[in-house]
């Protein structure tokens, strides 16, 4: 059985966007910090570090989870995406591709988490209407852009992905 | 805005987690999904020196249906929970009242018995608890006891779980042919904390019973005869006995008018749906 004093600093290894990682850190490290100070993976933002604001939101075995709210060691052995792992070298999912088209963004800070929910959202569930999609919106706060052109966006990305008319 | 360090054990069997509780009394804690503990954590509400990770104990993530209740697990999530292809059938209450639970990337996380455990008076899990009559199974190294839900939670956030033990599960009663279900929130945003929430059950010959969450410092319930000619003066009664306070997110008059009218339509909701 694992068993750690507070001060012990050991191995936890997890799938980091398809790549095996290994970090190494005390019990009380959040993954949030693990993936910005251990990693460098400075995409996943740090909010509120309560689980309110959804800005650190990441998908966990696929499904979208607070990083903020799960110890480092919490992810032994699990698949991590975060949002480093959506674009391929320059070329944009069309999730981002439409962020970029709606505008929907402007600081960009709450933006990570929100494209790891709805990412995870369309993979589970194509075909997701608007309710569902303000549902999984509604565990997110952006304070730039009143979520219209957000909810755009996603419903566009919707439709490329169905493989439907592009607009919404 | 990070936790206080303490000691992490994982435990991968139940003894494990037993012995290491045992051996940390009153300064260890469970750790599951964390959705309520991590917070508290980060806030430094919370400042454990040992947690014990139960989540890696395969016998805690059970759903089990057997006779006329349904047992889950400490390890069981709460996005598992809403998955179970039985929940509608056996469950109707919970499954209308999950939804509610937090947002859906923290249900991912969160588990059932963890919301039991942080025991929050505004709680929908520990509310639907209380309006079915379940029960909450603690285990300690020395025994294993089952305790009612109306006898669990104590106060606000405080439970009758003792240092050493842990919940391994709790037991909601399954649906009975003829009853009826409801739930209803009232809050600023969905997945926020509820102002008033409530949950109705209503039996086949027109009895019923209302539950209400975050007005008093644990889930209060009416029983309710089947003549409800008299009901709002029942709920009326019921509202000031439940001595809500002012705080920021509503006044206690507020609360007392949400739980006349909400209390009034989650309870005509749940005798008409009885099948």
């Amino acid at each position: 059985m694992p068993r750690l004093t507070k001060d012990d600093v050991q191995p936890v290894g997890f799938k980091l966007n398809g790549r095996p990682v290994v970090v190494r850190v005390t019990p009380r490290t959040l993954l949030t910090d693990a993936l910005r100070h251990e990693i460098g993976a400075t995409g996943t933002h740090v909010g509120c570090e309560h689980g309110v604001c959804g800005a650190c939101t990441v998908q966990v075995d696929g499904e979208p989870a607070r990083a903020c709210l799960m110890l480092a060691h919490q992810a032994d052995g699990c698949d991590i995406r975060t949002v480093e792992g959506l674009a391929q070298g320059d070329a944009l999912t069309p999730l981002q591709e439409a962020f970029r088209a709606h505008f929907a963004l402007q600081c960009g800070f709450c933006t990570a988490g929100i494209l790891m929910t709805l990412d995870a959202l369309f993979s589970r569930q194509p075909d997701a209407d608007e309710d569902a999609i303000r549902e999984a919106l509604s565990g997110h706060l952006c304070r730039c852009t009143g979520y219209a052109p957000i909810v755009q966006a996603a419903l566009t990305a919707r439709n490329r992905i169905k493989g439907g008319p592009i607009d919404a | 805005m990070k936790p206080a360090p303490f000691d992490y054990v994982a435990a991968t069997e139940m003894s494990e987690a037993l012995d290491a509780l045992h051996q940390g009394g009153t300064e260890a804690r469970v750790i599951a999904g964390g959705q309520s503990l991590v917070p508290m954590l980060n806030m430094r509400l919370a400042r454990p020196a040992m947690l014990v990770d139960i989540t890696r104990i395969p016998e805690l993530s059970r759903i089990e249906a057997k006779g006329d209740q349904v047992t889950i697990g400490a390890a069981v999530r709460q996005s598992a929970l809403e998955r179970w292809p039985d929940l509608a059938d056996r469950l109707p209450l919970v499954r209308a009242a999950l939804p509610w639970v937090g947002h859906a990337q923290l249900r991912n996380r969160g588990t059932v018995c963890g919301s039991v455990a942080h025991a929050d008076p505004s709680a929908e899990l520990p509310l639907c608890l209380i309006a079915l009559g379940g029960n909450v199974t603690l285990r300690s190294r020395r025994k294993t006891r089952t305790v009612a839900a109306r006898d669990f939670f104590q106060g606000m956030m405080s439970t009758d779980l003792a240092p050493g033990e842990m919940i391994v599960s709790v037991a909601f009663p399954a649906r009975k042919d003829g009853t009826g279900f409801a739930f209803r929130e009232v809050a600023r945003r969905h997945g926020d904390f509820a102002i008033v929430a409530c949950a109705a059950t209503a039996r086949p010959d027109g009895t019923a019973t209302l539950a209400v969450g975050g007005v008093a410092d644990t889930p209060a319930t009416l029983d309710l005869p089947a003549d409800m000619a008299d009901l709002d003066d029942r709920l009326n009664e019921f509202a000031w006995h439940l001595q809500a306070r002012d705080d920021l997110h509503a006044t206690a008059r507020y609360r007392r008018d949400l739980v006349r009218r909400l209390g009034h339509t989650t309870l005509k909701e749940a005798l008409s749906c009885r099948d």
